[in-house]
């Protein structure tokens, strides 16, 4: 392969490494305590993130890992270390200590597709931006991760106006809404695939990637 | 390099138009390799050969083909498990997407690097280590980021209990590590050499053998999971999952070098993998944000 030099930025983008599967077994190895747990149980503004993760028969996907990255309430977005912070002693994850906000989550699902964020609403990450969370979905079966958004339902009319939302349909851009369900609840599922499938996303930012590199919508 | 030599019928050229369709999975339950259950009659490795080139030939054209398709039906847990849509495209410069997660000394210890030194005494299997450098796609270092790691031991075996091949655990290897990037974006891992593994893909199906990585760059929408091969692997051609890449020289990114001046006299074999971080960062860092 490719030895790219150190010192001096490549002039032309280098290639990527491929994505692969993040197979079945990531379990032992990926998961870790309290890795949905961005806040501890009984802080006063938590909220609770949950829901399923659907594949195209409606059947729920038992081994989805969801990830999360999201502005702190503030709308910070520097994030914290100490997601996976570590017992000195026995060398497992401890989880979190309970002051700083990491920003960061990992949820595996459960084995019925179920999986549950506690966290803290996010903040506007620039003045006037429609706050979200961004989610990361690895599964088997899934070759190359996927991205999405989640957005709270007092935010719907607010992300219905910004610009690059604009042409989605209602019941598309209702896919990146979560449904408040009780006091400081919220459900939001995920399908991959057919009918109410999520609308997902990504970011053509770089100079690397020419344009049209997105496949073309119903081109299958 | 041989991440490709052509299995008998399905390579370059030899794309099969009229490749019948590989039936897609039976709805969800757990297997014993916790894969697509066996169908009767599962596919065979003919079978999935010829949807290979199907896929490649269709894929022929596509823009860049840096990635899988995540439409891919040789892999037939991927039939039902990819969107139909193609992603919405977002170019907010500030997205929260373009910033990430951070990890530090709290997070990693310095023996999660070494996966032969988890319990008492050794693991089974021939000692290698692992190393290379985390780069974005200007070739700059990914610093202080995250890597992890995950594979199955000497036997093909993973330390999960889902996977029930009847393969020896290995008491003393669990099989997964971590460790930070340093200033040239340099990670290092001490293991054994995983074996190759069977699944239910299809019938006679085996994994090559690989190690399972995660990446972090310094922004969220950088983040890479993906596997590393070895080299001269005879099961490169028969594995829908590395040929999922359908690009040859993308394919060979997935392998690692074996680098003798990595081999330690005495005790280890060494390999090298450098990998590239896809995704936005190389814009964003430009406007000074760069943390
Ligand atoms: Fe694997």
């Amino acid at each position: 392969m490719t030895e790219p030099t150190a010192a001096a930025p490549a002039a032309m983008p280098l290639p990527p490494t491929p994505s692969q599967t993040v197979g079945p077994f990531y379990g032992y190895a990926l998961s870790f305590a309290g890795g949905g747990d961005l806040v501890p149980a009984g802080h006063p503004e938590a909220l609770t993130l949950h829901g399923y993760v659907f594949d195209g028969a409606g059947e729920p996907v038992p081994d989805a890992l969801l990830e999360f990255w999201q502005a702190d309430p503030a709308g910070a977005t520097a994030g914290a270390p100490g997601s996976l912070r570590h017992d000195p002693a026995t060398g497992q994850v401890v989880g979190r200590d309970t002051v700083r906000f990491t920003g960061f989550a990992r949820v595996p699902a459960d084995a019925d597709g179920h999986w549950t964020l506690r966290t803290l609403a996010p903040g506007p990450h620039r003045p006037a931006a429609v706050p979200y969370l961004a989610l990361l979905l690895f599964a088997r079966g899934l070759l190359h991760h996927l991205h999405t958004r989640v957005h709270l339902p007092e935010h719907a009319e607010a992300l219905a106006a910004e610009p690059e939302f604009a042409a989605l349909p209602p019941e598309r851009l209702n896919t990146l809404l979560a449904v408040r369900e009780a006091e400081r609840r919220y459900r939001f599922d995920l399908r991959l695939q057919g009918e109410k499938e999520t609308v997902f996303c990504d970011f053509p930012l770089g100079p690397h990637q020419p344009p049209g590199a997105a496949p073309v919508p119903g081109a299958r | 390099m041989t991440a490709q030599h052509p299995p008998p019928p399905a390579e370059p050229g030899s794309a099969a138009p009229h490749a019948q369709p590989v039936p897609p999975p039976p709805p969800h339950g757990a297997t014993a390799r916790g894969d697509a259950p066996p169908l009767s009659p599962a596919p065979s490795q003919a079978d999935i050969d010829e949807a290979i080139g199907a896929a490649h030939a269709r894929a022929a054209h596509a823009a860049t083909r840096d990635h899988p398709p995540r439409d891919f039906p040789p892999y037939r847990s991927s039939a039902l498990r990819h969107p139909l849509a193609a992603p919405l495209p977002l170019r907010d410069p500030e997205a929260v997407e373009l910033r990430g997660p951070v990890f530090g000394v709290t997070d990693v210890t310095a023996l999660d690097s070494d996966l032969t030194r988890r319990h008492h005494a050794e693991p089974l299997g021939e000692r290698i280590t692992v190393t290379g450098r985390v780069l974005d796609r200007r070739g700059r270092p990914v610093r202080g980021q995250l890597v992890e790691v995950w594979q199955a031991n000497a036997s093909g075996r993973y330390a999960h209990r889902l996977d029930q091949h009847p393969a020896p655990l290995d008491p003393h290897f669990t099989g997964f590590g971590r460790c930070l990037t340093d200033d040239e974006g340099r990670y290092a891992f001490t293991t054994i050499k995983p074996g190759a593994y069977p699944w239910r893909n299809h019938t006679n199906a085996w994994r090559p053998a690989h190690i399972h990585f995660s990446l972090f760059g310094d922004a969220f929408a950088q983040r890479l999971v993906t596997q590393m091969y070895f080299p001269g692997d005879p099961l490169f051609p028969y594995d829908p999952i590395l040929r999922s890449v359908t690009d040859l020289a993308a394919r060979e990114r997935l392998v690692a070098d074996y680098d003798h001046e990595l081999s330690v006299p005495e005790w280890s074999l060494g390999y090298r993998w450098d990998i590239v971080l896809d995704g936005p960062a190389a814009t964003w860092c430009e406007e000074g944000r760069a943390r």
